[in-house]
């Protein structure tokens, strides 16, 4: 097998060589140059020229008409090398912008990082996993001079690009309050102002604000219209929704949101989620909540975080590794 | 047969053709290969029909050149339309084509060697040429 360089000034070698011995091992070159026609940039256009080329000196009484035949295929073939011209500078675009989106990713990642606290008796596990590069979902956890939790968890309604913006901001509005006790139902009608006055409309987050007394084991919280919670109670062995109502943030000024509180007993769970935990699809079906929260059940004895991981492998797997919504999920556990 | 000029008057899709033959004609006249014939008749059917299509009407003119190399042809497509607001986003790639309109301007420049564009409320004009090499 002679080994032409896969070069276009070798295409008449190549072919002549083909014609003569009709060898499978020059096909493979022939497939050797196309890759390597591709790599360079050179178009079909050229390449149909350069075979018209190629078989006119191969051949030389070629057929008048097959030579026309050629000039027709050349034109039919030039606006299929623009197109590839224009997928090529596209391809090129597209690279540098997921590049872009990636820096972008991890700027929000630093911007937005928490840290789970880290309280004795209180077991606490936190996930979220955005669908695409960047996060529409966000949690927050912070402690009052008292070590009492406070956290949030919202959801931007939208993904992408301009739920990660206005997350941004929500961070950094709550990052201005006192960090002296604050109640979730304060914490939500300033953010509401915040959102109101800052976003134009048809944007709105949902949000569940809770804040964990660790000295009195109660969790006081309020909801911006965010995906109901859960406790689980131990002593029944069974997990309540957390009953709670109140308007998105942003939807009008002045909203007064209501404020509960519930009792944490020893063992109990508490649950917060976003939509794509429980909205999450397999194939057609919705998968139930209840089916979440059997396997919370099932993980119920491993540390929160273990569980927290648990369930976003179950329902990767049931979503065929391809989240179709951002994921948030965070688990309070009382120890003792 | 240098410096001599010809237009082509488009008013109607039919026109698209009669412009597409005179550039094929000159190119051709002048030495140009298959392929390059090939290239400049797209480029013209490309700026004939956004003539056609956008401005409703304007003419094509086709004349021998001497610079960077002894030959050249030059088209100058011109019109009195509505104008092309931001340049710089038609000569985007991906941005006339989506739609499936065909080369779009980005796809002219490529088929040739020079690419001009003056254009405001009054009209269009692009000038485009193609040197023998």
């Amino acid at each position: 097998m002679s080994s032409l360089k896969a070069d276009i000034g070798n295409y008449k070698k190549l072919l002549e060589e083909y014609m003569k011995t009709k060898d499978e091992a020059v096909l493979y070159q022939a497939e050797q140059f196309s890759k390597s026609s591709i790599q360079k940039n050179i178009s079909p256009d050229e390449i149909v020229n350069v075979h018209y080329q190629a078989i006119q000196e191969l051949i030389p009484n070629l057929d008048d008409e097959v030579k026309e035949s050629f000039n027709f295929l050349i034109e039919t073939m030039i606006s299929y090398g623009l197109a590839y011209q224009e997928y090529q500078v596209l391809r090129e675009k597209q690279i540098e912008l997921r590049t872009e989106i990636d820096v972008a990713a991890n700027m929000q990642n630093t911007l937005l990082s928490t840290t789970v606290p880290d309280v004795q008796n209180i077991d606490i596990g936190a996930k979220s996993i955005p669908a695409r590069q960047m996060n529409g979902d966000y949690f927050h956890f912070v402690q009052d001079d008292e070590g009492n939790i406070g956290t949030a968890i919202a959801d931007v309604i939208g993904k992408g690009i301009p739920a990660a913006f206005f997350m941004s901001m929500i961070k950094y509005a709550m990052e201005s309050f006192p960090e002296d006790r604050m109640y979730p139902k304060v914490i939500l009608e300033l953010l509401n102002r915040v959102v109101e006055r800052n976003v134009e409309t048809g944007m709105f987050v949902t949000m569940f604000y809770g804040l964990y007394d660790i000295h009195r084991h109660e969790f006081y919280y309020a909801t911006a219209g965010h995906e109901p919670g859960f406790i689980y109670r131990a002593e029944e062995d069974q997990f309540e929704e957390i009953d709670a109502k109140g308007l998105l943030l942003g939807v009008k000024k002045n909203v007064k949101y209501n404020q509960y509180v519930n009792e944490i007993n020893n063992g109990d769970m508490i649950v917060l989620l976003t939509d794509g935990v429980t909205e999450c699809r397999s194939g057609d079906r919705f998968i139930e909540s209840d089916e979440v929260l059997d396997v919370i059940r099932k993980y119920k004895d491993l540390s929160s975080q273990e569980i927290v991981e648990n369930v976003y492998k179950y329902l990767e797997r049931l979503q065929d590794f391809t989240l179709r919504d951002d994921f948030t999920l965070i688990v309070i556990k009382r120890n003792s | 047969m240098k410096g001599a000029l010809t237009n082509v008057p488009i008013t109607k899709e039919w026109d698209i053709v009669g412009a597409r033959q005179s550039g094929r004609n000159m190119a051709r006249d002048l030495g140009f290969g298959s392929v390059d014939q090939a290239r400049i008749a797209t480029a013209i059917s490309e700026l004939a029909r956004n003539i056609y299509l956008y401005a409703g009407s304007g003419e094509v003119s086709f004349e021998e050149v001497q610079g960077e190399a002894p030959v050249g042809i030059k088209i100058i497509a011109s019109d009195n339309g509505p104008g092309i607001k931001d340049i710089t986003k038609v000569m985007e790639d991906g941005y006339s084509t989506s739609g499936g309109l065909g080369a779009g301007l980005p796809g002219v420049k490529r088929l040739m060697d020079d690419f001009d564009m003056e254009s405001n409320e009054e009209g269009t004009k692009i000038t485009i040429v193609k040197w023998l090499r």
